[in-house]
């Protein structure tokens, strides 16, 4: 659903916030900077938010700033995706009860899902979220865990019109404008917002804030300033769809300089907004009757992901990035009909020594003399 | 919305000692109404959990007519499998499944069916042999051909020789060492393959053991003009959800406990025996 766009004057943003409230929406989060970084909180008022605040990315560096003005939203993302929202890093799978004659009850872990609104979202986390939807929701066995977050969320996009050095949604198709996805999306403009609704029910939470139409100058403003920060990105990777070029490159000599780079840390999966690999492990209760069965992020990094009982299928770093790139960029279009890289550039900025996706692929596909 | 990843309650109703770090347990579901709804496939596995320690993905050896209980045949290997060897008759434990894609039984009917495994016996594909003497009139001939390292290894040997004395069956058997009381062959699985008399144009093939036998024995069936088409196999890798979500038992494109663990040949080929998939 296309709607009209509206104006919502940067007065109003705590009227925004009460609305979702009224909506049922108990939980309003949005960006925070804190400890350093822009992370998602919760908001009590518009006040909370970054006023005036920039950030400065580059491969192996974050840095936060102050620069001009009343903007909340003249920065890239920081190192939280959606996806803690929706795939928990750690959660409860069941419960297992053991009686006093050995029988065991499995037991749902009964968590309840708060509804929350997160404002501030970005196009390629929602790029993100549509395909950890299809991991998680489109497959033979649906996950009701991720299922009952994803319809507890509503989503206030904000159209990206600061890039980071970092960020190539541009080449992926995922950014900077948020076009599907979202129940709310805004463009920030320096007295306001302009304001379209992607959904019904996002309709029908600005309709309580009685708003005035957009003039036309303030979308065309708003459509020129998203327009200028895909031009001003200054990565990108060289195609939307390197799976041919990436198998055909398996033993390209550049795995093994990469792999003396890589620390193997996982910072880059904890980051990556469509990564979903996760360890499954048991945690009983001292006295023996009870025991919790829990899932937790994992990453293809670690020694153990491959572990096979006698053997690691991925004993060294170089077949491990190897692994990581080659999903991500090649094996991900055969799983799930697209590239699992949004361009959100947080695996170069949050990579402790800089290793770089987009310059990753270029030096893979240059010729060899091999 | 179903929770895959809850298992229900299974009892030890039997408990075989195959050797002394192979056990087989037969396991009864408590609740009827699971018991009635469960059909599996020869190939696929269950998530079998024990208490407090973890789950562990099993290949089940029952025939999947059979309404008795469900038969795993488990190595201690690990924490879970060496947790799981202490169980006795009226032992609980958890069960998810059946999971992924088991041997193509309509694709082998009216085919001579070769087994090829090596290692300890190999549980993937004794469910298909099981499978087929059930039901010998759809079958044409049937070929065992086993390697395995040490002529102790063999688990389920008076099976293997009572199999050998039916008819239209033929066991052949390989030890990389030989012994005393080893009357078979010496070498490798692949040794075995020109005694087979294997008819390339009448045979389905079904491996399973380690990825360096499957591969090698596969250069030798193609030699013998078997066709890429007629091979299948069954893989291992780390698995942890069962269901296609933790990621662990990706190997390329595919996921082992969805689209495995039994692979058409032609699908698997560019994968196999690359290092690090």
């Amino acid at each position: 659903m296309q709607s009209t766009a509206l104006f919502l004057p940067r007065s109003s943003l705590d009227a925004l916030i009460q609305a979702l409230r009224a909506c049922g929406y108990e939980r309003v989060l949005g960006p925070v900077a804190r400890d350093g970084a822009i992370t998602l909180q919760a908001l009590d008022s518009a006040s909370d938010l970054p006023v005036g605040v920039r950030d400065r990315q580059e491969p192996g560096q974050y840095r936060l700033g102050h620069g001009e003005g009343e903007r909340c939203f003249a920065w890239a993302n920081g190192p939280q995706a959606l996806k803690p929202l929706t795939f928990a890093p750690r959660e409860t799978l069941w419960r297992c009860e053991r009686d006093a004659e050995g029988g065991l009850v499995f037991r749902d872990a009964g968590e309840r899902n708060v509804p929350t609104a997160v404002i501030g979202v970005r196009a390629c986390d929602l790029a993100a979220l549509k395909i950890q939807e299809r991991h998680f929701l489109k497959a033979p066995y649906p996950d009701p865990r991720y299922a009952a977050r994803r319809e507890s969320l509503f989503l206030v996009a904000v159209h990206c019109s600061h890039p980071a050095s970092t960020c190539f949604c541009a080449s992926t198709g995922d950014g900077p404008r948020a076009e599907t996805g979202f129940d709310l999306a805004l463009s920030e403009l320096d007295d306001g917002f302009v304001v379209t609704s992607g959904t019904e029910r996002g309709a029908a939470v600005v309709e309580r804030l009685e708003l005035d139409r957009a003039s036309p100058a303030q979308t065309a403003e708003a459509d020129a300033e998203i327009e200028a920060a895909a031009r001003q990105q200054v990565r990108a990777l060289p195609s939307r769809n390197l799976r041919d070029a990436l198998y055909a490159r398996l033993e390209h000599p550049h795995w093994d300089q990469v792999g003396r780079r890589c620390l193997s840390c996982g910072n880059c999966t904890a980051v990556c907004p469509t990564c979903f690999c996760h360890a499954e492990q048991d945690e009983p209760a001292l006295d023996g009757s009870r025991t919790d069965h829990l899932r937790q992020w994992d990453s293809c990094f670690t020694a153990v992901h491959s572990y096979m009982g006698h053997f690691l299928v991925r004993e060294e770093t170089r077949l491990r990035y190897r692994q990581w790139l080659t999903h991500k960029l090649a094996s991900w279009h055969d799983q799930y009909d697209r590239s699992g890289c949004v361009g959100c550039g947080r695996c170069i900025a949050w990579c402790p020594v800089g290793i770089d996706i987009t310059a990753e692929v270029e030096a893979l596909l240059e010729p060899t003399d091999a | 919305m179903h929770d895959p990843d809850r298992p229900v309650e299974v009892e030890v109703v039997d408990r075989v000692e195959e050797t002394p770090t192979i056990y087989t347990l037969h396991l009864r579901f408590t609740d009827p109404a699971v018991a009635g709804s469960y059909r599996s496939r020869p190939g696929q596995f269950n998530m079998l959990y024990l208490y407090g320690v973890g789950e562990v993905p099993i290949s089940i050896v029952s025939d999947p007519d059979f309404d008795g209980p469900v038969e795993h045949t488990i190595r201690s290997v690990g924490r879970v499998t060496r947790g799981m060897e202490r169980l006795r008759v009226g032992d609980r434990l958890g069960l998810r499944g059946p999971y992924g894609r088991g041997w193509p039984l309509e694709a082998a009917e009216d085919r001579d069916v070769v087994i090829v495994t090596g290692g300890l016996g190999c549980a993937p594909v004794v469910s298909m042999i099981r499978y087929v003497l059930e039901r010998r009139e759809r079958f044409g001939r049937l070929t065992i051909l086993q390697g395995v390292k040490h002529t102790d290894d063999l688990i389920w040997r008076r099976q293997y020789e009572a199999w050998q004395r039916l008819p239209n069956t033929q066991v052949l058997l390989a030890a990389d060492v030989g012994g005393p009381n080893w009357p078979y062959s010496v070498g490798k699985v692949t040794v075995l393959f020109d005694r087979a008399g294997i008819d390339p144009e009448r045979s389905i093939v079904m491996l399973c053991g380690p990825e360096i036998m499957m591969k090698a024995s596969i250069d030798r069936l193609l030699a013998l003009n078997v066709p890429p088409e007629a091979l299948w196999l069954s893989i291992e890798r780390n698995m942890q959800c069962g269901v296609g979500h933790c990621g662990h038992c990706q190997v390329g494109p595919h996921f082992v406990c969805q689209d495995g663990p039994v692979f058409h040949y032609p699908v698997l080929r560019p994968w196999l025996g690359v290092t690090g998939f």
